[in-house]
């Protein structure tokens, strides 16, 4: 049963987490993902970053945007609405994926959850009804916004597994990445799936909200021999930026939120083309991204270790000629790999791998305003990719 | 591989493009589910005897370059009558007779003369203008080089070669209610009447809806006064058959198209209802575009925001078809027995037209509907036993989704129109041999006309030109490989003009891509 619909009276939402994040906000550090209030920072960033990569820390997803689609056509809708097959996607697994609009511009990207033959949970960043109600037209399908009714907690790091463990998910360690199983909490079903945002070992758990806050209770009593910490939005960015993962809004525009036709982003344009299958049944995009792919792209999403350690936040990116081919999207400095780094879009051909790029950096010094102009490397991959992230069974250390 | 084209669906449009790919010498198969070529501009039996063209009754634009280069007159094509005048029936006296350009008698009010010939002329040189367009493909509001962009530059300048003073006309009055124009023009209840008709007929607009100006114009871009063929309109797809046939095309009747069938983004064939797969190189569809797309394409093949834009295409039909066997030709209230075979309105004013669309809004039918009269027997006796007559009405307003649906309903509207006929002809019921009544339901389901239009979707700014019929499909091509639309649904829209086959043939000659 829903509740009657009172959330016009507010003016901000909170998670069903929110008794125990306020509880552990000691900076007293908010801001709003989507509507929601969540945390910057608990106590420390660096010190949350540090937990994150060396124990575990946890990180709460509950505004994370989610879809139910049910139905006959619900693969068929699937596999209309993103650029992968979708059939490949067994049930019991998740997937990333893409959207595009009819230009082939990524409208949002999302993880794709199996939760049982013909059953489908969306995961975004943005809002997609709209989106998803349009693509629904000639299928056999229901999509329902399920985003409140399903409490979410990402526990990332080395220890991630260990504390599931010692939570009583007997077996947890032989989940594969990208896997889900389901587990008894006390009267509730807690949904626990290997995915994640930080490039690490790592999981998601989906609990009924009503079981939210026993969830986080045990959750931390579990972990405090494995040193968990509650993990807010600012570590999470720097680890996420690590991994190389890109974020809708920052390192590319929403197709639907463009006006400017050059502002949006292909898939190709945004090293996705793994997730395009042409072979697989008609998607949204489709034609547009075959006339890219036999025209050529005109952006590439390159992935740069940056000299010095000035973060190029926003920063320029020229070529040899010291012409402008692009800008920074996202960038900070790696505790990990002890290096300045940065996603950053670039005007084709250039940021071919191992190709210098340089990058201007304006930083500030005592109010004074400083410019530097640094070198940077195009990398192959990302910064972070530790063996223990596909590791099966998962290490416990 | 074959190298076959399948048209889907013999309607006039379909005939005129089969005629011109086979004659740039295509393999051409055009598939009809009816049993008979026309679509809906069909001559058909009612009752025993007794024939008359089953949905459109007037010929108004056809286009004289398909009857010249496909030399119709050579496979059977004649007028019966060339220049049928309007004559807007007076409930309480003479009725207006005008030819389209001049009011011929029945004027009310004196200054209405100049008015009307001098408001005719300035509407057909601003039809001109729109005519103009109705031999090419929409201009494209997106290009790649100059030479895209000429067809929007060349009809920018010639609406500014139209003069500034009928420049400025036209922009003003392009997307005004016809009410208010009719209102700034003429005193005559009755004239005004008879022009609101032309403004709305075949659409779910009222003469105070926005854009029936421009469906006047439409109206006008044919000729100032429609014509009637011998045999009906039927004869007019029947003299296309024959040419598209003359041509090499072949047509099969009775095989009703199920599914176009897509592989890897590439229109491959059709599925007809029996089953049967037929392999095609391209599939060109005379039927409209929600038919084409929801239900023989299926909206998975599209891009999602295209097939919304389909499934919001606004194509709900209005009119309404009865058929009346007569015994004896009806005497209508002050008109001329010379008059009778003309074109005959009831509309006797433009508040009339207005408050019979007003139940359309809320899904009712009209109780007092304006009607276009037709009595095509006069003309060609052919159509009915001697001595007797067939009358032809189209009956306006009557929604395709009527609340509570048609079929509890049907008897009672043409109860309603039978009553409204007996006003204007009183003794009417007592000629009645057998009647038919084609609700746009009926349209729909016997003619394939989605929503019952008759234009295969609503003549507005927003359906018109490179947005007809959707933003992305006003090029003939689709985003589906090998698959075209030839119907009324695209550029330059409904009327038996043949134009949007003709232009279609064309782009699919090119090898044209959406």
């Amino acid at each position: 049963m829903r509740t009657p619909r009172e959330h016009f009276r507010l003016v901000v939402k909170y998670t069903p987490f929110h008794s125990r994040t306020v509880a552990a906000n000691e900076l007293n550090l908010w801001h709003r993902w989507r509507d929601y209030s969540v945390a910057d920072a608990y106590f420390d960033v660096s010190l949350e970053y540090t937990a994150l990569r060396n124990t575990c820390a946890v990180f709460d997803i509950s505004p994370m945007t989610k879809h139910r689609i049910t139905g006959p056509d619900a693969l068929a809708f699937m596999n209309r609405l993103v650029t992968r097959d979708v059939a490949k996607i067994k049930p019991g697994r998740v997937g990333y994926a893409v959207w595009c609009d009819e230009q082939g511009q990524v409208v949002d990207d999302g993880t794709i959850f199996h939760l049982s033959p013909g059953v489908y949970r969306l995961c975004s960043q943005e809002r997609q009804l709209d989106w998803l109600h349009t693509a629904r037209l000639g299928f056999d399908v229901t999509v329902v916004e399920e985003t409140e009714d399903v409490a979410a907690l990402s526990l990332q790091g080395p220890t991630s597994c260990a504390t599931l463990c010692a939570l009583g998910l007997t077996g947890i360690e032989t989940l594969t990445p990208f896997g889900m199983r389901t587990f008894a909490f006390g009267e509730a079903e807690l949904l626990v799936s290997r995915t994640g945002f930080t490039g690490d070992l790592g999981y998601e758990l989906w609990i009924d909200p009503a079981h939210a806050e026993a969830l986080w209770d045990a959750l931390f009593e579990a972990g405090n021999l494995y040193g968990i910490r509650p993990l807010g939005t600012h570590a999470l960015d720097i680890a996420r930026i690590e991994a190389g993962y890109i974020q809708a809004g920052v390192d590319f525009l929403p197709a639907d939120h463009a006006i400017r036709a050059d502002r949006t982003r292909s898939p190709f344009e945004l090293d996705l083309a793994w997730l395009v299958d042409f072979s697989k049944p008609h998607f949204t995009g489709r034609r547009a991204l075959l006339a890219e792919q036999s025209r050529g792209s005109r952006y590439r999403l390159v992935r740069l270790d940056v000299a010095g350690n000035k973060p190029a936040t926003d920063a320029y990116v020229y070529d040899a000629k010291r012409r402008v081919v692009g800008t920074v999207t996202s960038a900070v400095w790696s505790p990990m790999s002890k290096a300045s780094i940065a996603l950053a879009s670039v005007a084709m051909p250039h940021g071919a791998v191992g190709t210098p790029l340089w990058a201007e950096i304006y930083y500030q010094k005592e109010l004074k305003w400083n410019r530097t102009n640094v070198e940077c490397t195009v990398l192959a991959g990302p910064s972070y990719d530790p063996p223990r992230r596909k590791v099966t069974p998962a290490p416990m250390r | 591989m074959t190298k076959r084209i399948i048209i889907v669906g013999a309607g006039h449009n379909g005939l005129v493009c089969a005629a011109y790919l086979a004659r740039a010498g295509r393999e051409v198969l055009v598939l009809e589910a009816n049993a008979q070529v026309g679509g809906a501009a069909v001559t058909r039996t009612f009752a025993p005897g007794y024939q008359v063209p089953a949905v459109a009754h007037l010929l108004y634009g056809f286009d004289p370059a398909i009857e010249r280069e496909l030399q119709l007159r050579q496979h059977g094509f004649t007028d019966a009558k060339s220049r049928v005048l309007t004559v807007a029936l007076n409930p309480d006296g003479a009725p207006l007779v005008h030819d389209g350009r001049e009011v011929v008698s029945g004027l009310s009010h004196a200054e209405d003369r100049q008015a009307f010939t001098d408001f005719m002329h300035k509407m057909r040189r601003l039809a001109a203008l729109l005519k103009r367009q109705h031999g090419r493909t929409p201009p494209q509001l997106t290009w790649a080089s100059w030479r895209d962009a000429w067809p929007l530059v060349r009809l920018a300048l010639q609406m500014r070669l139209l003069g500034r003073a009928d420049m400025r006309e036209l922009l003003r009055m392009i997307t005004m209610p016809m009410h208010d124009v009719l209102e700034e023009s003429f005193a005559g209840d009755l004239l005004k009447g008879a022009l609101a008709v032309d403004a709305v007929l075949g659409t779910k607009l009222g003469p105070r809806s926005g854009n029936t100006v421009l469906n006047f114009l439409h109206r006008y871009t044919g000729a100032s006064a429609p014509r009637v063929p011998v045999g009906g309109m039927g004869a007019v797809s029947e003299s296309l058959a024959s040419a598209a046939r003359a041509a090499g095309v072949q047509i099969r009747l009775g095989a009703r198209v199920a599914a176009i069938n897509i592989e890897s983004g590439r229109a491959t064939g059709v599925t007809l209802a029996s089953g049967e797969v037929i392999a095609a190189s391209t599939v060109v569809s005379g039927a409209d575009p929600k038919t084409t797309f929801e239900r023989l394409v299926g909206l998975q093949y599209l891009e999602a925001e295209l097939a919304r834009r389909i499934h919001h295409m606004r194509c709900e039909g209005t009119a309404a078809k009865l058929h009346v066997a007569l015994r004896a030709l009806p005497q209508f209230k002050g008109v001329d027995a010379a008059l009778v075979g003309e074109r005959l309105l009831i509309a006797p004013s433009a508040l009339y037209v207005d408050e019979a669309f007003n139940p359309a809004k809320y899904g009712e039918y009209s109780t007092d509907p304006i009607v276009e009269i037709s009595i095509p027997s006069i003309a060609d006796p052919t159509l009915a036993p001697a001595g007797h007559h067939v009358l032809s009405a189209i009956v306006q307003y009557a929604p395709a989704h009527l609340n509570g649906g048609w079929e509890a309903q049907r008897a009672a509207f043409e109860a309603r129109v039978l009553a409204v006929l007996e006003r204007y002809a009183p003794g009417f019921g007592s000629h009645i041999v057998a009647t038919e009544l084609l609700t746009p339901a009926d349209l729909e389901t016997q003619f394939g006309l989605r929503g019952g239009h008759w234009h295969h979707g609503e003549l507005t700014l927003d359906q018109y030109l490179t947005l007809r019929p959707v933003p992305g499909l006003g090029h003939y091509a689709t985003p589906v490989q090998a698959l075209y639309l030839c119907g009324a649904g695209c550029h330059p829209g409904g009327g038996v003009m043949g134009r949007a086959g003709r232009n279609a043939a064309r782009v699919v000659l090119q090898g044209g891509v959406s």
